[in-house]
């Protein structure tokens, strides 16, 4: 099973607040591919990993999401993380009163189901070796989630919970925003170290850099709530470069953005 | 309401009862004064609460009933904490079934018996200080407790001795007519320390009653006391709680509450700083279901200089239940660089739940820092998102999103075994 993952997008159009954000996506991702989405601001970037994890203030209106054929839209939030998808977010939410290992801990027992639950000692174990690769500090164990963490401390501990509980396919959600460049070093060997034939992965970033750090297979950019260029490194690369502007101007489009009025 | 017809009792029988138990002239006196009060004071005024709705009729000598031999008293080993079975007090009913003291705490002077035995054997340890803190003639409801309490519990910890172990109490109601009562009555004297847990639960369903409970606690120069606990009372219960503290200079109190009651409540929580230096914490978690309507107050009376305190509330409300929360913060003119601090939160669960918080300040002094926060809130929908992603199932997220906004109380209770208790009750009360 988990060797032959296939994740296919097809015609994903969604709204929010009645605003269409994606207006026709495609993609296909196969086993232990990279793939890159790059592009402006406002142009349905984040609502794609929102939408594909399943936020509720979006609507999808057409298309579909299959993991392995199964249908991931009929699918609520935890069904998806438990069939394998995990999204690093953006803007982690902070829960008062809960400490991140008693969270870690039920999140891997959540996927490994009733009857298998880990072993206490054996979760500590896997936590500190990861926390130590991450190059956290062991007492952010039992520090309450996310709460009071700085941009960096939240984004690694995005990475901590995405390195124990080794999802199928990762969605990066702009990961790389608010890290200095130690830490995103830190974050992309954190990344590289679950590189898989097994596994895959969906980076979302404004930047470039990123993909220095974690080299991408295909690289695709979204504007208008859709891909409107796909290819490989190479692409990133002339983005960062040159911009944006050229491509807009080979595609003929005047404002990327989406879902605003004009 | 204020007609001698409505005493609940022949004051003649009253005085019957104290003498036959052995209590002494001064107590039998106490009680015939609050007695005598209770047919002068109105029921208490509370904010937003009609509690002269409530069924008050029960709280009567009758229903006080005579201790009677044949209840069975269950097994006591699961009333008390295992780690605190040498220092433990069991009262059910009216009976004071259990006590026990650490011959090693003995041999240090403290006492820890039920309050009955203390009026009689330690007079000049009780009378200074019963009734001192909560004056019988506050209402009907104060009054009635100073005629009616029974059991309870004296602490005593004498000067610079420090109490390692926490002391336990448990009170229980008994189905049948015997009342529930206790009042408790800590002395700790000069540089001392105790950590005082009470549980307070219902035996079996039962008959309708009023359990009018009262706590005082006197805290001497430097002293430390915390105190902590735990209700847990059936619905058919009204659940009475009213606990004063008085600290002198440098003393220290700590309260931890835990309101997990299934009937209608009133709890309130007093601090008198009145020495210099003196602290108060005062931290209170509820959950409230059904059609459950509870006032929940929490009240920190500035005098001293130097003083500060601090509260803090969390309410968890579900189906139709109503909770008033009261946080007051009293700076009285003098109180000098006195800083007073209170939080209260409710998390509503239901759109038919209602959670009032009403944050009070009243400062007299000009030198002051006092700050107060209040929120009233459903669970965050971005939280739950958040942990579903993880994997967790809904109710399991909004199992640790609730827990999380209960733990900083939950956490302080200072015998492990009532937190994982606490815990179990919680979880029971939020339908889990």
């Amino acid at each position: 099973m988990a060797s032959t993952m296939h994740f296919q997008i097809e015609g994903l159009k969604a709204n929010i607040e009645n605003k269409e954000i994606l207006k026709g996506f495609d993609l296909t991702i196969n086993n232990g591919e990279i793939h890159a989405i790059m592009g402006p601001n406002g142009t349905g970037k984040s609502t794609l990993a929102s939408v594909l994890m399943g936020h509720p203030k979006y609507e999808v209106t057409a298309g579909s999401v299959t993991l392995d054929g199964e249908d991931l839209l009929e699918m609520s939030v935890d069904e998806r993380a438990r069939a394998g998808l995990f999204l690093a977010m953006q803007y982690p939410s902070e829960i008062p009163g809960v400490t991140n290992s008693d969270f870690l801990r039920s999140a891997i027992n959540a996927r490994r189901g009733e009857g298998n639950e880990i072993s206490l000692m054996k979760f500590i174990r896997q936590m500190e070796a990861k926390m130590k690769d991450l190059e956290m500090n062991p007492a952010f164990a039992h520090r309450y989630l996310n709460e009071g963490f700085s941009g960096g401390e939240k984004k690694r501990n995005e990475i901590l919970q995405l390195m124990l509980l080794e999802p199928r396919l990762t969605i990066l959600d702009e990961i790389d925003s608010g890290l200095d460049i130690d830490a995103l070093r830190i974050v992309a060997d954190g990344v590289n170290a679950m590189r898989s034939e097994e596994r895959s992965f969906l980076i979302i970033t404004h930047y470039q850099r990123l993909l220095n750090y974690i080299k991408p297979d295909f690289v695709h950019v979204m504007m208008q709530g859709r891909i409107v260029r796909s290819g490989g490194p190479e692409l990133a690369e002339r983005l960062e470069n040159e911009g944006y502007e050229w491509l807009k101007e080979e595609l003929g489009i005047v404002d990327e953005v989406v879902g605003q009025e004009a | 309401m204020t007609l001698n017809t409505l005493l609940p009792v022949d004051p003649k029988v009253l005085a019957d009862r104290s003498r036959s138990a052995g209590e002494p002239a001064w107590l039998t006196e106490l009680r015939l004064k609050g007695l005598e009060l209770a047919g002068e004071r109105e029921l208490p005024q509370l904010e937003k609460t009609r509690i002269d709705r409530w069924n008050w009729a029960t709280l009567s000598l009758d229903a006080a009933g005579h201790a009677t031999e044949t209840n069975t008293t269950p097994a006591l080993t699961e009333l008390l904490p295992s780690e605190n079975a040498g220092n433990a007090l069991v009262q059910i009913g009216a009976r004071t079934v259990h006590r026990e003291l650490s011959e090693e705490l003995k041999a240090q002077g403290v006492i820890f018996t039920d309050l009955v035995t203390a009026a009689r054997e330690h007079e000049d340890k009780v009378r200074p200080y019963l009734l001192k803190a909560i004056a019988a003639d506050e209402h009907r409801l104060t009054a009635l407790h100073a005629a009616f309490w029974n059991g309870g519990a004296f602490l005593y910890v004498p000067k610079n001795v420090q109490v390692e172990i926490p002391l336990y109490a448990s009170f229980m109601t008994e189905a049948g007519e015997t009342l529930l009562a206790p009042h408790v009555l800590i002395v700790a004297e000069e540089g001392s320390s105790v950590a005082y847990v009470e549980q307070f639960q219902s035996g079996s369903e039962e008959a309708a009653q009023v359990v009018p409970g009262a706590a005082e606690v006197f805290a001497a120069a430097g002293a430390q006391v915390r105190f902590a606990s735990i209700h847990n009372l059936s619905t058919s219960v009204i659940d009475v709680a009213y606990r004063r503290a008085i600290l002198e200079q440098d003393a220290r109190v700590e309260w931890v509450v835990g309101e997990l009651s299934a009937g209608n409540g009133i709890s309130d929580t007093t601090t008198y700083l009145n020495g210099k230096g003196s602290s108060a914490d005062a931290k209170v978690i509820c959950v409230g279901d059904g059609e459950q309507r509870l006032n929940l107050t929490t009240r920190n009376v500035h005098v001293g200089r130097a003083t500060e305190s601090d509260m803090s509330t969390r309410a968890v409300m579900r189906e139709s239940a109503t909770a008033i929360i009261n946080g007051i913060t009293k700076i009285e003119k003098g109180a000098t660089g006195a800083n007073g601090q209170q939080a209260e939160k409710v998390l509503m669960l239901s759109p038919t739940a209602r959670g009032d918080a009403n944050p009070i300040l009243l400062i007299d002094e000009d030198d002051v820092k006092a700050g107060h926060a209040a929120s009233v809130g459903q669970v965050n929908p971005e939280q739950i998102f958040y942990l579903m992603s993880r994997g967790l199932t809904r109710t399991e997220a909004e199992r640790l999103v609730i827990y999380g906004f209960l733990a900083p109380v939950v956490a302080e209770i200072p015998l492990p075994e009532l937190e994982k208790q606490l815990r179990e009750l919680v979880e029971r009360k939020l339908g889990q």
